[in-house]
């Protein structure tokens, strides 16, 4: 508390209000800075792909799905926990949406449906978790297989078509085109900005930040910390729902792989973004880049004439490159 | 109104087969400035956090200004009228002076959302209040970048802030300088003027006795001693007092007329 000792202390001299901005943006804005620089290196290796609006159009058909997903799962990081689970909850929401569909159910009930899944599905997790006291990493990892088999099992490997819901108001609402772009994408823009506002404003995001942080802290300063914890895997299954429509209403198909193929991209997307892994701080905004630079990484691959050999390749250099990059940016300080 | 702010009668609070509250009954009265001393492992910290209402007693009751609490959490503490400031500070070290500040009692509209400009608004003023005159740091910086004897200074203001019927001090001078120690006592004088009511647990025998006016003495989960200020001559006093309950389990205020 002594004023005099603190001026002395190294490393802290007095800073402008735009070095105090970088300093509170500065994860957001390294993966930021990341996706321009790959989309100019992408550019530069075949300038008549990149500079072409399609390129990106076909891009935001399937990355709506990511951001839905990667947006709870910064929350579910940021408060020292992971969900493993997701994508089979995706499978799960999707089944019920298709399912309902599929014998002539009113295309909103089915989707009121599927986001119940989802949300009692993170609750389970949530209670596995937090009342049971089990490994996050474990016991989502086994939803993921318990719930897949439940599906196999159900599917029996057939898919679900959908062929009908094509040009109805739902299907334009949602899956459209507005402008060139696709609808689902403005959707997932909206969930990301809400997600945004929670995160940094509201009680629910910043006692999954103190959470994160210190659980011992927060539950001495009174924050109900089992509920929080709770609170964003039933989120995350919010994500995952949405998500899973979402898939069914692009390929107007329900598979029984459905969300399988989205755990590493999306898991990564939330690491590339600028999240730790420690807990206690994150992104929401640096999670919706990181799951684009995922996303962009296969087109760009191709383009730039390369085989898709090379893609499991360009993700291992592109995830560990961005986190040394957010490192050399910001040291950890716990 | 009942004269007590809180009382415990006969609490206890068990870790496996550890009784590290055992039977305990103690009041607090309305401003008041009760030294709770007792060797390492004497119960002080979990006495502290049943009163806090981080622990639930096994046993016992609670009484709230003369009313019986039937549930009691950390949260509803708080809300009754009673701070703590944690030995271990119960900082959350990555996030900002202002978000620590309003841990768990955020200023929220009806929706939730935090009121982010008021907080920053207090907690400026509060730094102000506290002596925080650097421009190094501001109510934005991770606690992360402060000394120790700020951080310190962060959960005190954290105390301050709601006008607390009881201040709950847990060894608050530990690992602070000289100056920083002097800035607590002030700060203890400044709550003690305003009629608060104020717990100091410590180690150093000589600040309890200088700062307080009642003592209570736990030793093994137990209060062995409950004496005023006036029964006590000395330091040295009580702290031979300690040494004999260190010794025998028990002890008796000799001397003191």
């Amino acid at each position: 508390m002594s004023t005099q000792s603190i001026d002395r202390r190294k490393g802290r001299d007095e800073v402008s209000s735009f070095q105090k901005w970088l300093r509170n943006n500065r994860r957001v804005l390294t993966s930021a800075a990341f996706l321009v620089v790959m989309l100019i290196a992408f550019t530069l290796a075949n300038p008549s792909v990149f500079t072409q609006f399609k390129t990106y159009r076909a891009v935001m058909i399937a990355l709506p799905i990511s951001i839905f997903l990667v947006v709870p799962l910064v929350f579910v990081v940021t408060a020292g926990e992971i969900d493993l689970a997701f994508p089979a909850i995706v499978g799960m929401a999707s089944y019920g949406f298709a399912s309902i569909i599929d014998v002539g159910g009113n295309p909103l009930l089915a989707l009121i449906a599927a986001l119940a899944i989802g949300l009692l599905l993170g609750f389970v997790n949530g209670i596995f978790v937090v009342q049971f006291g089990l490994s996050a990493l474990i016991a989502t990892l086994g939803m993921n297989f318990l719930l897949r088999g439940l599906i196999n099992i159900g599917a029996e490997g057939f898919s679900i078509a959908l062929p009908e819901i094509r040009g109805t108001l739902f299907h334009t609402l949602l899956t459209g085109t507005t402008f060139g772009i696709p609808n689902q994408m403005f959707w997932a823009l909206g969930f990301a900005i809400i997600g945004f506002l929670l995160y940094n404003f509201h009680k629910f995001g910043v006692h999954v930040h103190c959470v994160g942080d210190h659980p011992g802290s927060a539950q001495e300063m009174g924050i109900n910390v089992k509920r929080t914890r709770i609170m964003v895997f039933v989120f995350s299954g919010l994500g995952a729902a949405f998500a899973g429509v979402f898939s069914v209403m692009i390929n107007f198909v329900w598979w029984p792989t459905t969300g399988d193929g989205l755990l590493l991209p999306v898991l990564a997307g939330i690491f590339v973004g600028g999240t730790p892994a420690w807990g206690g701080i994150g992104t929401v905004l640096g999670g919706v880049f990181g799951v684009s630079i995922v996303s962009f990484i296969e087109t760009g691959v191709i383009a730039a004439g390369l085989t898709g050999f090379f893609t499991q390749f360009f993700y291992g250099i592109i995830i560990i490159s961005s986190l040394i990059g957010h490192r050399l940016n910001g040291e950890r300080v716990r | 109104m009942s004269e007590y702010i809180i009382e415990l009668r006969n609490v206890t609070k068990s870790f496996g087969n550890v009784n590290a509250v055992d039977g305990v009954s103690l009041a607090i009265k309305r401003g008041e400035v009760v030294g709770l001393i007792g060797d390492n492992g004497a119960g002080k910290s979990t006495l502290i956090k049943v009163l806090s209402g981080v622990h639930k007693p096994d046993s016992g009751e609670i009484y709230l200004r003369g009313e019986k609490v039937n549930h009691w959490d950390s949260a509803k503490s708080r809300h009754s009228g009673i701070e703590t400031v944690y030995q271990d500070r119960a900082l959350a070290v990555q996030q900002s002076i202002t978000r620590n500040i309003f841990m768990g009692r955020e200023i929220q509209n009806r929706f939730g959302f935090v009121d982010v400009k008021k907080q920053y608004q207090e907690a400026n003023r509060l730094m102000r209040e506290i002596g925080f005159t650097s421009k190094v740091f501001d109510p934005e910086s991770p606690v992360a970048t402060l000394s120790g004897g700020e951080r310190q200074g962060v959960a005190i203001a954290r105390a301050l802030y709601y006008d607390a019927d009881l201040i709950i001090l847990d060894e608050p001078t530990t690992a602070l300088s000289l100056t920083e120690t002097n800035k607590v006592f002030s700060f203890i004088e400044n709550v003690r003027a305003q009629g608060r009511s104020i717990i100091f647990i410590g180690h150093n025998i000589y600040h309890v006795y200088d700062i307080a006016e009642r003592f209570i003495v736990l030793d093994r989960g137990q209060v062995v001693l409950t004496s005023d200020k006036s029964e006590v001559p000395s330091a040295e006093h009580l702290i031979k007092t300690m040494h004999d309950i260190a010794r025998m389990g028990h002890a008796e205020m000799k001397g003191a007329a």
